[in-house]
């Protein structure tokens, strides 16, 4: 008797702790939506998230987030456009061009890579990437290309790491029957095996997608901040992430409720993206 | 055609990890020559711009995420795996919540543990704000590795072990859980890299202040925060450089060891 009761007792808190990720997102979408919506209703949805100026400290003060939302759509699209390509095809290296032998060193190598501190990697842009760009293309060297460049760095082990295992779980008699069709191995490779592997492949692109909007601290040191509407590739940007961090040590009462409303609408960004790589990942599996 | 194909597939892979070797490369090379004895100075003054005090509340920081967070990311894992059914809503619901979690940007549990632990329940810059955010942030790493390496693990183990009369928990414990230990451990390892490699979710719950932690409620800053902190401010480079070795040296050693228990445990699948 007593023996059950510690089993019932102990899935009970097994239960309990499984629910603590379900009350986390509650409570923080709680607290961001809370402390966020309020302000864009009172300042107006189309003023906020239209608004091309953010002067915090004018009288009277203007948010308008559009440079930074425009900021950090451009920098992750950068991001995606250097980093999905090498991502996709340094997975399939690995997955089907690859050696054993060098497989054992390579896959630990892509793991230490997603597990550097961004602010290593931020330190890294900041020293070597920033002052290349300033050297080829003048300026600070700080800009929206910069961060692209790094966030792209970045986002490679994400997107590798998935893309590698769904190319592998392709089954080999995909590989198999297209060698005996008389295709080359690059070709089986490439026109059989990645298009059999795309929704694995996508959902890898997604995931960095959201990790290079989300990416705060290295974007912070490369990508010159200025709050203003993006004006070109080499000139500096400010994204939703930075925004939040730049000010808030010192935002008080409405400038701070706008910081908030700021991350309001980067988590919006943020639900949408996770959901099209929720529904992309499960029709995959189905 | 094949040829072309080839040297892309090759360039990537060589562009993906020259890249990384070169920045680990660099980060030591410019580093190493600047590591002084008077970093490790007990305390942190802007002369010897100490890490001292940075190394101890990260270990602290560390310690404290993962008395909070494995017992509940662990038993999660217990509950998806060993108790519930399949596809049941609530376990629908509980993937959910964790694969959100997972992809929500740092820089919001920033601004959610500031404003629930740090001003609601006024734990000001602390210590506890911080474990409590980047707790909830590493949650999703250890249930999934716990779900994986529970799954791994054959059901003929555990009908054994119903066969010879033990109960469900006893299983779980004595049978199921010691053949998963390894895999579970480096999902744990890599949640300590994550909270070493923090700056955004802890600048607003932790704080920066620059003195050892004296207990739960006091702030501290932890190594990546200082070396935010240093470079942002410009004026100690050559610190900034010999704190990212440190912080290098300590990923490189978390992933060895964390390789080292993936191996072990798919060698005793």
């Amino acid at each position: 008797m007593k023996k059950n009761s510690l089993e019932g007792f102990m899935k009970g808190i097994f239960i309990l702790s499984a629910l603590m990720s379900v009350i986390s997102i509650v409570l923080i979408m709680y607290f961001i939506f809370a402390g966020g919506l309020p302000f864009i209703f009172e300042y107006g949805l189309k003023n906020f998230l239209l608004g091309t100026q953010w002067k915090p400290s004018n009288i009277p003060a203007s948010y308008g987030i559009l440079p930074m939302i425009l900021g950090s759509i451009y920098v992750t699209i950068g991001a995606t456009a250097i980093g999905v390509p090498i991502g996709i095809l340094t997975a399939t290296f690995l997955a089907k061009f690859c050696n054993d032998k060098l497989y054992k060193y390579l896959k630990p190598a892509i793991n230490l890579m997603s597990g550097i501190p961004s602010i290593v990697y931020g330190f890294f842009g900041l020293t070597v990437i920033v002052p290349i760009m300033r050297e080829f293309f003048g300026g600070t060297g700080m800009s929206i290309a910069t961060a692209s460049i790094l966030l792209g760095i970045m986002i490679l082990p994400t997107v590798i790491g998935m893309s590698e295992a769904s190319i592998r779980a392709v089954p080999a008699t995909y590989y198999e029957g297209s060698i005996a069709l008389g295709a080359t191995h690059e070709r089986s490779v490439m026109k059989v095996i990645l298009p059999a592997a795309k929704s694995g492949v996508l959902s890898s692109v997604i995931l960095g997608i959201g990790r290079a909007i989300g990416e705060t601290m290295a974007v912070i040191l490369v990508a010159g901040n200025q709050p203003r509407m993006p004006k070109g590739l080499f000139k500096g940007v400010r994204t939703m992430t930075t925004n939040i961090v730049m000010e808030m040590a010192y935002a008080a009462d409405q400038h701070r409720e706008a910081l908030i409303a700021t991350a309001a609408v980067l988590f919006i960004f943020i639900l949408i993206i996770n959901t099209v790589f929720l529904i992309v990942k499960r029709r995959g599996e189905n | 055609m094949s040829r072309i194909t080839r040297f892309a597939v090759k360039l990537s892979a060589f562009l993906t990890f020259g890249i990384l070797f070169f920045i680990i490369g660099y980060i030591l090379l410019k580093g190493i020559p600047y590591i002084k004895p008077s970093m490790f100075e007990f305390e942190y003054t802007t002369n010897n711009v100490s890490m001292f005090p940075a190394i101890v509340a990260t270990i602290l920081l560390v310690g404290l995420t993962l008395l909070v967070a494995t017992p509940i990311g662990v038993f999660t894992g217990f509950y998806l795996v060993e108790y519930a059914k399949k596809g049941s809503k609530l376990v629908e619901l509980i993937r959910i919540a964790t694969e959100t979690l997972s992809g929500i940007p740092s820089i919001v549990y920033g601004l959610f543990g500031m404003l629930f632990f740090v001003i609601k329940l006024k734990f000001q810059y602390s210590l506890l704000a911080g474990t409590l955010t980047v707790s909830i942030m590493v949650l999703p790493l250890i249930i999934r590795s716990t779900e994986e390496a529970l799954m791994s693990v054959g059901n003929g183990l555990r009908e054994g072990s119903f066969a010879l009369g033990a109960g469900k928990l006893r299983t779980i414990f004595r049978v199921v859980l010691p053949v998963a230990m390894p895999g579970i451990l480096s999902g744990l390892i890599l949640s300590i890299g994550r909270v070493i490699g923090e700056t955004a979710a802890l600048m607003y719950t932790l704080g920066t202040a620059t003195k050892i932690p004296d207990g739960l409620f006091s702030s501290g800053r932890t190594l990546a925060l200082h070396m935010y902190i240093l470079s942002s401010e410009g004026m100690h480079v050559n610190e900034v450089y010999a704190t990212g070795v440190i912080l290098v040296i300590i990923v490189l050693l978390l992933n060895g060891l964390s390789t080292y228990l993936g191996n072990k445990l798919t060698k005793g699948r």
